[in-house]
């Protein structure tokens, strides 16, 4: 295992930081169920990182609480050194965490551009007034909003659809779309909740790239959830595996692979 | 700046007509290009600039005169600079279709001995170094987009902003030799090589010279008035001859502004934005978009789609008339100027077609009913003919003597004759120099006086002395009772139903014949949806029932427009397939600019072709294809074979009598 605080280089060229984000015991429960069992991993800076399991494992409760959408009843969460408090969403956000969700939820009735400007609302200054007005500030503030989401449109090339409102989208564009305005926050953490599902080949191939192309051109650290196996182990440089709200595998790919509890929990052993 | 040498006769390259442009033209855009949402141009003076700042960075690489440079990408005022800077250089542009899968660019690239390539992006990249043991001459590759290729190993890679960079840096170093080079171009200095898709064969690098491009840039330009404010949208392969004669020659020779569109889906968006005034399509973008209209009217509301149906009969009546300027009545004309305001006119600033002067199809025969579906909006659509070899134009038609089954008189400066056999020749200052390390096929074209053969079939109708095409010469055959076989011209008029995107005709040497057919995944997916008819693949749609019954209806319609033609009646199509995959150009059955490669089609499909002449009512098949990324899979499939009622030839002869 390497240290914490050193960077290492991967066997593709890549740079891979210390740690940026930490989950110490993690412990979330709903009622009498217990979601996440005393969960510890952490996320390096510039790294894919996955979070892989069976349905029901905890896997989307994970991201939750790394999103601050659910605070967990034990444990701590560190992020850039130090411990996070409980916090909204919003201010978790602010922070620079993005993330994308398993069922869509982009804005229906808004075109593609507008959707991924809402992802740049973090980084608006101007009051609601200014903007109605649109003099000054606001207006030189919502070019360099514009230009940055015009980058991340030719980036995901969907610059066809620029003013298509989302609801005419099929399903495929429309994860690309959210992917987009992830991006638009130009966040240092991007979570990314099952961006493969639903798609077909040539849909996920295409999500793979821009996944790597988005590590690679940015530098962004991305921690995903994903069924697709082979995607995982393709895609990422750690994985995570839980099963029943515990986590039963850490590490490389090509160990999680190797891993008997893995295997275990993949083909179906009976648990006792 | 020290420009090279102009002629009285005026400039003789390329690169001096830039240099002309730069100073008669200095502030006028000359090329623009989408991009992060806005339309960035360039204007002569700024478009000189960045050329030359390329050229005198390829120096610095150690470009040589008389080098090949591939040019490889997307449609992007980058590599138009690219052509240009290579050609400063004294060295020799040579445009690759984009999509060529890596053996066919290994094939052009070590055939020329291409010295350095300028690419667009990652993906041409990659293909190039997939191949790069097969180039023994390949030494750099300067790529555009940077995207993804930073962890590339850039020994032999450059970035072309890099480039451009080294050679204003190193300006004073350089520029001596650079004028010395521009200087020693002439008219007959090689301008470019341009490789033919090769309908049969390998394709051929045609070689022409300076001569043929500004001659027959500045003879078109004044055949069509073409202006100095006149804009285009370059959208076409740049491999394509006749995107390298607009977006160069013609953009040159007249001083024109060339819009390059944001990426190839966003095509049609920036064709409304910029409203191009020169305007050149082939007739399947034609076609694809007089679908979309009519499919959106379908769904459109009671009082629109009366509107337009009203409006539209109307145009087809007087729409032509009024555009080749001959009388029309006043009350006529009035109804027309109502249309003009209701639907002609909306319909046009929809499809980009507001401010067309000029607009030209070519490469296949267009359908009567679209050809004159555009025109009877009032756009100037004609129809030219041409080939890479001629350096495009052979024939094309003036103004007010448009039709759709001939294609026009001689351009300015071209003969014409037509062989015993039917052949079409021509010679014209635009005839190419050689195919490039081919002297035998050079040769086997071209004769010692200068006349090229076409390899089509044609004769010169005597009332109008326009130019009509039947088919290509080696394709028309005999059939097995002697009568003439013309596959084309079958398959056009199949090919003129919305419903079929492709058809094949076989029939050569036999008794009767039979046809491959492709549906049109649009028009009939549309008419399914409308129909509810359910369908999992483009396989079960175009084996259903009723897509049979409906492709059996236009077969048999086809086939009495060809009964009324005594000579062809013969090519009547008794039976037919609907193939279970669309003809592709990765599977090689079609060519990059999707013409039919009847030979390999007949290979393939050998099963098939058999069922269709032993009588059998199916046939179980299995076909290779090739995806996108170069793998391969395989499809299988049971294919019905349908039978065609025929009008008996001789029938028709006696009801006549």
């Amino acid at each position: 295992m390497k240290d914490v605080t050193e960077s290492y280089v991967t066997a593709d060229g890549r740079t891979i930081g210390p740690v940026v984000m930490e989950m110490k015991n993690i412990t979330l429960r709903f009622g009498g169920v217990e979601a996440i069992k005393d969960i510890s991993f952490d996320i390096r800076e510039g790294e894919i990182r996955a979070i892989i399991g069976p349905n029901g494992a905890g896997k989307s409760s994970m991201l939750n609480v790394i999103s601050g959408f659910y605070v967990p009843q034990e444990g701590e969460v560190w992020y850039k050194g130090a411990r996070r408090p409980s916090m909204k969403p919003f201010e978790v956000a602010q922070q620079g965490i993005a993330r994308t969700f398993q069922n869509i939820a982009l804005f229906e009735g808004m075109s593609v551009l507008d959707n991924v400007m809402t992802g740049r609302l973090t980084h608006m200054k101007t009051g609601l007034f200014a903007q109605s007005l649109w003099k000054g500030k606001a207006e030189e503030e919502e070019i360099a909003n514009r230009e940055v989401a015009e980058k991340i449109i030719d980036f995901l090339e969907i610059q066809a659809i620029r003013k298509t409102p989302v609801a005419r989208l099929p399903y495929g564009l429309k994860k690309r779309v959210e992917l987009a305005r992830a991006l638009a926050a130009e966040p240092s953490i991007l979570l990314l909740d099952e961006p493969m599902a639903g798609m077909n080949v040539e849909e996920k191939e295409d999500m793979s790239r821009f996944i790597l192309d988005v590590n690679d051109e940015f530098g962004t650290t991305i921690a995903l959830i994903e069924h697709d196996m082979g995607v995982v182990m393709d895609l990422s440089d750690r994985v995570v595996v839980m099963d029943y709200g515990k986590k039963i595998g850490d590490g490389t790919p090509h160990d999680v692979r190797n891993n008997q509890d893995v295997i275990d929990a993949y083909l179906g052993v009976a648990h006792d | 700046m020290a420009t090279p040498q102009e002629r009285a006769d005026g400039p003789q390259s390329v690169p001096a007509l830039l240099h002309r442009n730069a100073t008669k033209y200095a502030n006028a855009p000359a090329y623009r290009e989408k991009e992060y949402g806005i339309w960035q141009s360039w204007t002569w003076a700024q478009t000189r600039d960045e050329v030359e700042a390329l050229a005198l960075g390829m120096m610095d690489m150690g470009i040589a005169e008389g080098d090949f440079v591939a040019i490889i990408g997307r449609n992007r005022p980058y590599l138009y600079w690219a052509m240009m800077a290579a050609e400063m250089c004294g060295a020799i542009p040579v445009p690759l279709y984009q999509d060529a899968n890596a053996e066919e660019m290994a094939f052009t690239m070590s055939h020329c001995g291409a010295r350095f390539a300028i690419v667009g992006d990652q993906e041409q990249v990659d293909k190039i170094f997939e191949v790069q043991e097969q180039l023994p001459q390949f030494e750099q590759m300067i790529y555009l987009d940077p995207r993804g290729l930073r962890k590339y190993d850039h020994a032999i890679l450059k970035q072309y902003s890099n480039v451009q960079e080294i050679g204003r840096r190193t300006r004073d170093q350089h520029i001596k030799a650079l004028e010395a080079r521009q200087a020693k171009l002439d008219y007959d200095s090689t301008c470019v090589m341009l490789y033919t898709s090769g309908t049969t064969g390998k394709p051929k690098g045609v070689v022409l010279s300076n001569r043929n491009v500004i001659e027959t840039a500045k003879s078109s330009s004044q055949f069509d008035d073409l202006r100095q404010s006149d804009e285009i949208l370059a959208y076409l392969p740049m491999a394509w001859v006749g995107d390298f004669i607009f977006s160069v020659g013609q953009a040159l020779w007249t001083g024109f502004c060339t819009n390059c569109p944001e990426s190839a889906d966003t095509m049609h968006l920036d064709l409304r934005e910029i409203g191009p005034t020169y305007y050149f399509a082939p007739p399947r973008v034609f076609e694809t978009q007089l679908t979309s209209v009519m499919i959106r009217m379908e769904d459109a509301s009671r009082m629109k789609k009366w509107l337009f149906d009203t409006f539209m009969a109307h145009a087809r009546k007087v729409g032509p008339a009024i555009l080749d300027g001959k009388p029309v009545s006043q009350w006529d004309r009035f109804k027309y100027k109502l249309g003009e305001a209701f639907v002609y006119g909306p319909l046009k600033n929809t499809l980009g077609f507001s401010r067309v002067r000029v607009g030209y199809t070519a490469g296949e025969a267009i359908g009567p009913e679209i050809f004159d579906f555009y025109r009877s909006l009032g756009i100037n659509l004609k129809q030219l003919y041409g080939q890479t070899e001629a350096t495009v134009f052979i024939t094309a038609q003036p103004d007010g003597e448009v039709r759709s089954d001939t294609v026009g008189v001689t351009c300015p400066g071209v003969e014409l004759k037509i062989a015993e056999n039917g052949e079409v020749f021509y010679r014209s200052p635009g005839v190419f120099v050689e195919y490039y390390k081919n002297a035998e096929s050079t040769a086997d074209t071209k004769d010692a006086e200068g006349w090229v053969a076409t390899g089509d079939a044609g004769f010169i109708e005597e009332s109008s002395g326009h130019l009509r095409i039947i088919d290509r010469a080696k394709d028309v055959g005999k059939m097995a009772d002697g009568a003439l076989f013309a596959p084309k011209y079958v398959e056009n008029k199949l090919k003129f139903f919305p419903n079929i995107l492709e058809a094949v005709v076989f029939g050569n040497g036999r008794d009767n014949c039979t046809a491959f057919i492709n549906i049109d995944l649009t028009a009939v997916g549309n008419w399914a949806e409308r129909n509810n008819i359910g369908y999992a693949s483009y396989q079960e749609l175009a084996q259903h029932p009723q897509v049979l019954a409906q492709i059996e209806a236009h077969v048999e319609e086809a086939n009495a427009s060809v009964a009324e033609d005594e000579m062809l009646s013969g090519c009547q199509v008794h039976r037919f397939v609907v193939l279970h995959k669309e003809l592709d150009a990765d599977d090689g059955e079609l060519t990059r600019t999707r013409k039919v490669r009847r030979r390999i089609i007949e290979e393939k499909y050998a099963d098939i072709i058999a069922a269709l002449y032993d009588g059998s009512a199916s046939v179980s098949t299995e076909t290779e294809v090739t995806y996108e990324d170069g793998r391969k899979g395989s499809i299988k499939a049971t294919l019905a074979v349908c039978d065609a009622k025929v009008v008996p030839a001789s029938a028709k002869k006696m009801a006549a009598e």
